[in-house]
């Protein structure tokens, strides 16, 4: 309790207090308060039910799109039907397809590599991917993925010789895209577990490869 | 569902420049490219906007432009592709 009180941010690493992300009340933030009380009030959902949807959407992540890489990594039958129906392929593979949106699942190949962006806002393929990065958001990602897709790669580490074609995909409208990545040499022994451990979230959405 | 175009057939963006909500990125617009698959058929975002219901149910493709034809300056090699979502009245033959 004494320690509480007595905090001054003078121990060993000084730095100033960092303002708090919550305590400002904007337009939109009123606008969700009053709209989920009111839902609450009169009895639309409960309280309960608004929290274990948030946690649902928050359980959701780049483990889920590595579970349905390392199947069709093992199951080239599966690989098929994931490459032709990408929200029934996930559903197949045990992730929950909760959104309106459909999934399409693109493959690399050592001809073709995919990049996924959204220029207009920010369409993430959320059901296998989760929340999106950041930088995914951000304007100079959005603008320049799609006009000098290879210069960004090349930014993220990734240089593509010329014989390998990029195919940019732009999520605008009702689709999401996961990028099918090559599975890594020397990894023939793994198990299907083993092999969604190697799998990236940013490699998923084609801004590296394994 | 009755889509206007066939998988593989050449379109044009239409050009326009329509007050509102729109899902046709700018930079393709006036553009042509080949028809990469019929996507099925979706209510209009730009009618759901607004909160209206989005009937007629607009068909959805996904067609793709080569690089080459987008940007002018693009500085990749002759296959690089870019593939967009868009919606059949934004299409022309």
């Amino acid at each position: 309790m004494m320690d509480a009180i007595n905090h001054t941010h003078e121990g060993p690493d000084p730095h100033k207090p960092r303002p708090d992300h919550d305590d400002t009340m904007t337009h939109h933030k009123m606008l969700e308060i009053a709209v989920r009380e009111l839902l609450i009030e009169k009895g639309v959902l409960t309280a309960d039910e608004i929290r274990e949807a948030i946690e649902r959407m928050d359980a959701r992540g780049p483990h889920l799109g590595a579970k349905v890489v390392a199947k069709a990594w093992v199951d080239p039958a599966f690989k098929a039907r994931l490459l032709k129906d990408g929200s029934a392929g996930a559903e197949e593979a045990g992730v929950q397809m909760d959104q309106p949106t459909r999934l399409i699942v693109v493959e690399n190949t050592p001809e073709v590599h995919n990049l996924v962006v959204c220029t207009l806002c920010s369409c993430y393929p959320r059901m296998v991917l989760g929340i999106p990065p950041d930088w995914y958001k951000s304007r100079a990602y959005r603008s320049r993925a799609v006009s000098e897709p290879r210069a960004v790669l090349e930014e993220f580490g990734t240089k593509l010789p010329d014989s390998v074609a990029v195919r940019v995909h732009d999520s605008t409208a009702d689709m999401r895209y996961l990028v099918l990545p090559m599975r890594p040499t020397g990894t023939e022994g793994l198990s299907e577990d083993q092999l969604a451990q190697l799998v990236t979230r940013d490699s998923m959405i084609g801004v590296t490869t394994l | 569902m009755n889509p206007r175009f066939a998988v593989g057939s050449l379109v044009s963006v239409k050009r326009g420049n329509p007050p509102g909500h729109i899902r046709t990125p700018w930079y393709i617009r006036g553009k042509a490219g080949v028809i990469e698959r019929i996507c099925g058929e979706f209510r209009n975002p730009e009618e759901l906007a607004y909160g209206r219901n989005g009937e007629p149910k607009q068909v959805l493709y996904r067609v793709r432009f080569a690089q080459k034809d987008v940007w002018p300056g693009y500085a990749g090699p002759a296959g690089d592709t870019i593939d967009v979502e868009l919606y059949e009245h934004w299409l022309e033959a």
